[in-house]
């Protein structure tokens, strides 16, 4: 049933990427419990609005758990305490009365800063670029049941690629690595008869960027598959370092 | 004046399209390197026709207001993309599509484009399991299809809940493949905010960097406006946060006109509000209506828990009044009956503005159908439960996972609560068959546009439009247009015209800033959802809405004078852009409400009180009525009707019955 929480937020606050930025404590009351996480922030807001504050920049779009905008570091976890969550669908029940809550951005020196809990993840835009994508120009294709794929290995590259490019990967890691996303891709890709043409350079080329993204090495901890909203599965890591090292050691 | 012309090719039905990609004016490769096309939108519409613009050779420049272009809204699509393949041998074919089409639109759909929609359908899922999307399969390997309200073969493909995200990513693939090779520059958190226009033609943009707040211009040959549809007009809707009528609403006031903007689609199955601090309202996917029973209890005002009122104390109102199509009606009859039985007092839960979604037959004959594969011969009640809903999770599991998450409430064990939301918007702006506004060389795709789903779009029908649009339509008649500005060289951003529309974009935004009121923008947005919800949304009349006209033109007034937003007009300001964005949703409200008020008949999602038969069905009026509304923006609160009149050469109109 709905009840009503009093709460403190320490929100972190910073103008734009060349400012410092710090924490600012704020008390909210009256939450509603049937509200989710970024309601609760737009209460705050407005009411920063009516004092004549600036109100938190966060980044939300569809707030229904698949668009991969919202991104905030809650209580030291990506997207807040519960498991396969976005912070979008994590909701006030899953706090007490009286709580103090910690809401910072994705920390990554690859996810700059814009403002407050706003990043930069244009590089997980190039990384795609790099390589993310069967190349087949629209009107080149047979008829869809002419290929027909094994079920498991369909299921599969769904499951990779239900990644929604959030980021809480790259937040959740010590090294702030991209190996969740790239391998999901990866993954996706190289578990379907279609995406065998250009695997090899495909995983070379994804592999590259991250690196030139400035990504950190992976920490073998598995905090990424922990924390990652749509449950993406760190066999991906495995599956990407077997095409990686394939595609090295094959090339010419 | 403008008049309009749709420019359908004459011949067959069948025929138009073949012939139209056979004769249309082609460009050569080296020409199309120094044609310019912006596309704004980087949705299924926009992400589609920019990779395959670019594939052509033309040089593209795309531009979102999210931090990506894999962030737009299709990616919520849940249920799956129509496609007339007949791969299930069940009777489908490129007419039958056409046809359900047409009659789910209620016969307020252009019969050239929906046949072309037809046709190209099927190519869409060629395309998009040559790019990798994962579709549902068979054990046997083949593509999976399941079935979709109005409609009796099962032509839809999908991949969970969740085909609006493949779709997606594939489209948004092809794109970042095509920015990796350099033939699309990308633009993100960059919002459009003007149409330029040179001697009636489109032009270029004026886009706003929402991180620096620098205007930009930037020329192009063509303008594509992919920028999705308007129903955060309502405030709250099934809509991303984001989703904003300006870039069509900008497009207008320069001369494109807009058609049927009243034509909304509200749909029968999303999660209800649950309190004052609601921002967004979260679809259940129609898919779940293939297997969900509908139902209220048939006491009025029972306040049983659900799993306490008996079976036949259960009224399953879908089944009783439509017998053929039970559960499966189309969206807009299914949420006009159950705001029937809500306001006669029959609703269920806390609000009483909600009916129950119940799977609990649904898991018994799958947990029945497992035992019978598995060779079970006597299972108990708790087996069957069990591999039933293990039948259930993999089918919907994500949906159901959502709807634990939003209500705390686990639809495994208890019905599901629904109730009607705003969805999509069959308006949009009035285009011609090679998709071009009124405005020369100004072209609107996917759900931007209105032309092919009538007066109510049928499910899975969106995704096929949008990528029908980009994909397979646009990058052929485009050269329609393209091929006689070969000879137009780049045009410079420094003339009169682009420093004239970024001065006026400039005014505005500071005048905005300047108001310095005293209430928020959200306060503005939510009462004009309000007024809007309550007299244009499920019943409209002519009294509600002429008082509802007059209610808005006083919220513009106040809106302008005592609006407040904070921070900076030189830095990120999220409170900026959604005022630029709740300021044109205020102008484009007063027309949706003018447009209802002149349609005096029921169609599709448009319902007016005044107009029904005895059994609380639509009632058209064919004779008056058949037209498109194609409304030319004169000045403020003035717009001028245009009316392109509807033929249907092909399909006999007749009363829409689902009975």
């Amino acid at each position: 049933m709905e009840g009503h929480l009093n709460l403190t937020l320490k929100i972190w606050r910073q103008k734009n990427t060349q400012t410092a930025g710090k924490f600012e404590t704020y008390q909210v009351s009256g939450i509603s419990t049937d509200m989710s996480f970024l309601e609760m922030i737009d209460v705050l807001n407005n009411r920063l609005i009516e004092e004549g504050d600036d109100p938190v920049a966060f980044d939300h779009d569809c707030r229904e758990g698949i668009c991969g905008m919202c991104s905030m570091y809650i209580n030291g976890r990506p997207h807040g305490p519960n498991r396969g969550v976005t912070t979008c669908q994590l909701h006030m029940r899953s706090f007490k009365d009286g709580e103090t809550i910690t809401v910072e951005p994705w920390r990554a020196s690859a996810f700059p800063v814009i403002k407050d809990l706003v990043v930069n993840r244009s590089a997980f835009d190039r990384i795609i670029a790099a390589g993310g994508f069967i190349s087949v120009n629209t009107g080149n294709a047979q008829d869809a049941n002419n290929l027909p794929i094994n079920k498991d290995n369909a299921d599969d590259a769904f499951a990779a690629a239900a990644c929604i490019g959030c980021g809480a990967c790259v937040a959740a890691c010590k090294n702030a690595s991209a190996m969740l996303f790239t391998s999901a891709k990866i993954s996706q890709l190289a578990l379907l008869p279609q995406g065998q043409i250009e695997a090899a350079t495909r995983a070379q080329a994804m592999v590259a960027q991250m690196d030139e993204e400035g990504f950190g090495a992976c920490s073998n901890t598995g905090a990424c598959e922990a924390e990652c909203p749509k449950g993406i599965s760190i066999e991906n890591i495995a599956r990407m370092n077997r095409e990686y090292f394939s595609a090295t050691f094959s090339s010419k | 004046m403008t008049k309009i012309d749709a420019k359908i090719p004459d011949g067959n039905l069948a025929e138009k399209w073949t012939k139209f990609k056979s004769s249309v004016p082609l460009v050569n490769p080296s020409n199309k390197r120094s044609l310019e096309i912006i596309v704004v939108g980087s949705g299924l519409a926009g992400a589609s026709a920019a990779a395959s613009l670019a594939e052509l050779g033309y040089k593209v420049k795309v531009f979102c207001f999210q931090d990506s272009p894999r962030r737009a809204h299709s990616i919520a699509a849940q249920g799956g993309i129509n496609a007339a393949k007949n791969y299930q041998n069940d009777g489908d074919s490129v007419y039958r599509l056409f046809y359900d089409t047409i009659k789910g639109g209620d016969y307020r759909a252009r019969e050239a484009n929906v046949h072309r929609l037809a046709e190209v359908s099927g190519s869409i899922i060629d395309q998009c399991v040559a790019q990798g999307v994962p579709f549902a399969r068979e054990y046997g390997g083949l593509l999976s299809n399941r079935s979709f309200g109005g409609t009796q073969v099962q032509r839809t493909f999908y991949a969970a809940g969740q085909t609006g995200q493949q779709l997606l990513l594939g489209a948004y693939s092809a794109l970042q493949r095509q920015v990796g090779m350099g033939n699309v520059e990308l633009f993100t958190r960059h919002e459009m905010l003007d149409v330029v226009t040179i001697d009636g033609k489109a032009r270029g943009i004026i886009a706003r960097d929402s991180v620096s707040g620098a205007l930009e211009r930037h020329f192009g040959h063509a303008v594509l406006l992919c920028t999705g549809g308007y129903g955060n007009v309502f405030y709250l809707s099934t809509n991303a946060m984001g989703s904003n009528v300006t870039a069509a609403w900008k497009a207008h006031k320069k001369g494109a006109f807009f058609a049927n903007p009243c034509y909304t689609q509200i749909h029968p199955t999303c999660i209800p509000v649950s309190g004052d601090h609601q921002s967004k309202l979260t679809l259940m996917s129609e898919s779940l209506r293939n297997d969900g029973r509908i139902w209220v209890p048939k006491k009025e005002n029972d306040t049983r828990k659900a799993n306490e009122i008996p079976e036949d104390e259960r009224d399953y109102y879908l089944e009783r009044r439509y017998p053929a199509f039970g559960n499966l009606v189309p969206r807009d009859i299914a949420s006009r009956a159950a705001k029937e039985r809500c306001d006669a007092g029959f609703g269920v839960g806390s609000s009483k503005m909600a009916v129950y979604l119940d799977y609990a037959a649904a898991i018994i004959r799958y947990g029945k159908g497992e035992a019978n594969k598995n060779n079970m011969h006597s299972p108990t009640d708790e087996e069957i439960q069990s591999m039933g809903k293990a039948v259930v999770k993999e089918k919907y599991g994500n949906l159901f996972d959502m709807y634990k998450q939003i209500t705390g409430e686990d639809p495994y064990e208890v019905p599901m609560r629904i109730y009607p939301a705003v969805h999509y918007t069959m308006g949009g702006l009035w285009v011609d068959y090679n998709l071009m506004t009124t405005v020369p060389g100004l072209y609107a795709l996917g759900e931007a546009n209105f032309s092919d789903h009538g007066a109510n779009r049928l499910g899975a029908s969106a995704l096929m439009q949008g990528l029908a649009d980009g994909y397979f339509v646009i990058p052929y008649t485009i050269g329609a247009y393209l091929a006689a500005e070969i000879r137009t060289p780049s045009m410079s951003t420094d003339s009169e015209d682009f420093v004239k529309a970024e001065k006026a974009v400039r005014d505005r935004l500071e005048t905005l800033m300047n108001i310095k009121g005293s209430k928020p923008v959200d306060y503005f947005h939510k009462r004009l959802g309000k007024i809007m919800w309550d007299e244009c949304g499920m019943a409209r009349s002519e009294k509600g809405l002429k008082a509802s006209i007059k209610e808005i033109q006083a919220l513009q007034k106040e809106f302008w004078s005592d609006v407040k937003i904070p921070g900076e007009i030189d830095n990120l300001n999220p409170e900026l852009e959604k005022a630029g964005r709740v300021a044109d949703f205020l102008e484009l409200g007063e027309l949706m409400c003018i447009d209802a008020l002149d349609r005096n008949e029921s169609c599709g999602g448009h319902f007016r009180l005044e107009y029904q038969t005895e059994d609380g069905e639509a009632l058209r009026d064919d004779e008056k009525y058949a037209y498109v509304a194609a409304w030319e923006y004169e000045k403020q609160s003035s717009f001028k009707l245009h009316k392109e009149e509807l033929k249907y050469e092909n399909i006999k109109i007749a009363q829409r019955s689902y009975k």
